[in-house]
């Protein structure tokens, strides 16, 4: 018994039945509008973002080292050749997939209790309840990463004695000693950071499922997780996949809590770190660039694959069709 | 009424503009020139010696100082990407020692005039001299000569038997340290600090990281694949395996080897001269016991081998021009007062960063309030820098990934860190 909303309910405006053939006069009129209007901001789009993407691509295929431009050298695509077949790639990429992964389900499934508990909370105590819950978000990311490296750090800490109690934790715990249990700490600044992001991108798609579908369900006998599962849900899946996409898009380039907490050290390296780590520390702006270039497609692929894999037509959600 | 409310901000604006334009916005053309110095974060000493120069100058001279990063490595990549783009800005730097070949080779730096440099090398610690030297030419002036020393706790060592007047081996030390059941405070994290002590060990077992320098990468001689870099290694894993290290010595700098060697976790600890400075701030600020800090000793580094004279690590400050620097003259008539015995004294003094220039050690009231002073100088006579190449990034980062953690480093770490670092130079792998 899935109940969706029709395209077109709710929006006031009547839509057309069937796409015109030709253009009218006044809608070509109306277009030319829209490029004068848009136009400027799409060039300086083009300018703060096109640029930088084609001169990383145009960099990436030289060797070139900052510190000795003389010695630049078109090397065509060897410096991808040198990325993909190191191993070095393929470790930061899985480690950056794993924290993608653990950190966008936690926070989904986090950022919707959230979301259901901001819905449902009175409206007197709602602005406030919100407006904690922001809170983490607001927070600079460096600065939550030095604020979770403060709190489990062997000697300026307070987990090691406050936790003492669970097994396998004691005050000798060194949290950013191995692998396992500094990615736990990055996983969890990062969880804790943005998890309010998510929440709160759920729940404008909470707010959006209409009332009379709910009381419909209720009316019909659906428990509290039938019309969860079958009203709720499937009418937000727009929300669901922006905040997903959003997240995971963002989880991918995660850079400010691996530099803090443990500098790529353990087997912690990310592959913005390794951009980093070529680009400024290396200053070979060509491999740099390469790395660069491949962070940049693998998040074009990752938007790709959502778009696709969830099947939503984003102007469809915006009422457009 | 809005429109001309933004009517009027636009001639305002304009206004602004040509008057900017008059006066060369932002250059004042009547005062003296200001020269920038960039420095690293310390006391407030190096602020203070800007400000002695700038009366010194009677007008010649102004000096303005802007602040670097706090971690040396970051100091290099700001003054990088600035010097890269042609930064005038920088007249003065103050510059870690691995760096300036870097800076050199790639003309970032100005030329010594022959006589400063001259001057410069009078009276200075080898180290430091070394340190400011790249293809035999002397590139920076030094300014301060770091090294560090071995701390212990008198206690300690008695109980243990250890005679610290005579030269200690890493062995001894951890020996000492497992019957006393104290920890020995060693640099384990993956930083700078982890390759300062892997240096010091090569060095000290006669060996070293770069045998033979090169302009090209790839033609670069590493010494790795030697019996004295299996030995440094062997040192290396028998302290970080011995049981005598911290819980978090693999991720350990020096800031948390001075904790536990405050705290009294630690009986012995290698680190630099900062240390006493910082015990003598926590006394007064009641931080810590006077019995504590009445219980320091100090001691030439650890020997690896018993009969051979360590090879301490050598750091410290030296002083460069910026190669686009609008005034370099008075750039280096500035550096040439900074770096007067005067003002190291005085620097060693306020920040406890030991002097480069030699006679200042045996200056009384040096003595008097850096009781280590002969012993500081004798280390930088004995010091050694660490690579001397314009890829020392590469060949740091290298070190770190393969000597990191030290639990781990085996016989075999040496030549896996040769084969990284020769791939890493020439280009066909990431670091």
């Amino acid at each position: 018994m899935t109940t969706t909303v029709p395209p077109g309910v709710g929006s006031s405006v009547e839509q057309p039945a069937a796409r015109p053939t030709g253009l009218s006069d006044r809608i070509r009129a109306e277009r030319r509008l829209g490029w004068m209007l848009a136009g400027p901001a799409f060039a300086v789009m083009l300018l703060v973002t096109a640029y930088p993407i084609f001169q990383a691509v145009y960099d990436s295929l030289f060797s070139y080292r900052l510190t000795d431009p003389g010695n630049r050298s078109f090397v065509g695509l060897h410096n991808y050749w040198v990325v993909l077949t190191d191993a070095l790639w393929w470790q930061a990429f899985g480690v950056t997939a794993f924290i993608t992964i653990v950190t966008v389900a936690v926070e989904l499934v986090l950022g919707f209790a959230l979301a259901l508990v901001m819905l449902k909370a009175l409206k007197g105590l709602r602005p406030i309840l919100r407006a904690a819950i922001l809170l983490p978000y607001a927070i600079i990311t460096v600065v939550s990463a030095f604020a979770w490296q403060f709190a489990f750090d062997l000697t300026s800490g307070f987990v090691n004695s406050w936790f003492a109690w669970l097994p396998g934790i004691s005050a000798d715990t060194d949290w950013f000693g191995q692998t396992g249990t500094s990615l736990l700490v990055i996983c969890l600044a990062e969880i804790w950071k943005t998890t309010p992001f998510i929440s709160l991108l759920l729940l404008a798609g909470l707010a959006q499922v209409p009332d009379v579908l709910q009381e419909a369900a209720q009316v019909d006998g659906a428990t509290w997780w039938q019309r969860m599962r079958k009203v709720t849900i499937p009418n937000m899946k727009a929300a669901i996949m922006v905040a997903l996409l959003f997240r995971t898009l963002d989880a991918f380039r995660v850079f400010d809590s691996v530099f803090i907490m443990t500098a790529g050290a353990n087997g912690t390296e990310t592959v913005s770190f390794l951009a980093y780590r070529q680009t400024i520390a290396r200053l070979e702006i060509g491999l740099g660039s390469a790395v660069s270039v491949l962070l940049f497609l693998s998040v074009v692929l990752i938007a790709f694959g959502f778009i696709k894999g969830f099947k939503v037509d984003l102007s469809q959600a915006r009422g457009e069709k | 009424m809005r429109q001309r409310r933004r009517r009027r901000l636009g001639t305002v604006a304009a206004a602004a503009l040509v008057l900017c334009g008059l006066a060369g916005c932002g250059t004042d053309d009547t005062g003296p020139p200001t020269l920038t110095w960039y420095i690293n974060p310390d006391s407030g000493g190096q602020a203070s010696i800007a400000a002695a120069c700038t009366a010194e100058a009677g007008g010649a001279y102004d000096i303005a100082v802007s602040t670097l990063p706090r971690e040396s490595s970051e100091q290099r990549q700001q003054l990088v990407r600035r010097l890269a783009a042609g930064d005038s800005s920088i007249d003065i730097m103050s510059l870690d020692p691995p760096y300036i070949p870097e800076f050199a080779q790639a003309g970032f730096l100005a030329p010594v005039p022959p006589d400063i440099a001259t001057e410069a090398t009078q009276g200075v610690a080898q180290s430091a001299i070394d340190g400011a030297t790249w293809n035999d030419q002397l590139v920076t002036i030094p300014f301060w000569a770091n090294t560090q020393l071995l701390w212990y706790k008198k206690s300690i060592a008695q109980a243990a038997g250890l005679d610290m007047t005579q030269p200690v081996t890493w062995d001894q030390l951890v020996t000492a340290a497992q019957g006393q059941q104290t920890q020995v405070a060693a640099q384990g994290r993956r930083a700078e600090s982890l390759v300062v002590w892997f240096n010091a060990l090569i060095q000290s077992a006669g060996g070293a990281v770069i045998t033979q320098t090169a302009d090209k990468p790839e033609d670069i001689q590493l010494g790795l694949d030697t019996p004295q870099s299996q030995r440094a290694a062997e040192v290396m894993s028998g302290v970080a395996n011995s049981g005598v290290v911290g819980p978090a010595f693999t991720t350990a700098g020096e800031d948390e080897s001075v904790a536990s060697f405050e705290s009294g976790d630690a009986g012995f600890m290698v680190n630099w001269p900062f240390v006493w400075g910082r015990a003598k701030s926590g006394v007064e600020e009641g931080t810590l016991e006077q019995s504590v800090v009445d219980d320091y000793g100090w001691a030439v580094y650890p020997e690896v081998d018993a009969g051979t004279p360590s090879a301490p690590p050598y750091g410290g400050i030296n002083l460069g021009v910026g190669a686009s620097s609008l005034h370099p003259d008075l750039a280096y008539q500035a550096v040439q007062c900074i770096t007067s015995d005067e003002n190291q004294k005085a620097y060693f003094i306020s920040d406890g960063n030991p002097a480069a220039s030699l006679a200042v050690f045996e200056d009384p009231e040096v003595i008097a309030e850096f009781p280590m002073a002969p012993v500081i100088a004798q280390s930088l006579q004995q010091a050694k820098p660490r690579p001397q190449t314009a890829y020392y990034s590469e060949v740091s980062g290298s070190l770190q990934r393969e000597y990191h953690p030290p639990t781990a480093v085996s016989p075999a770490t040496g030549p896996d860190a040769a084969a990284l670092i020769q791939a890493v130079l020439s280009g066909e792998e990431l670091l």
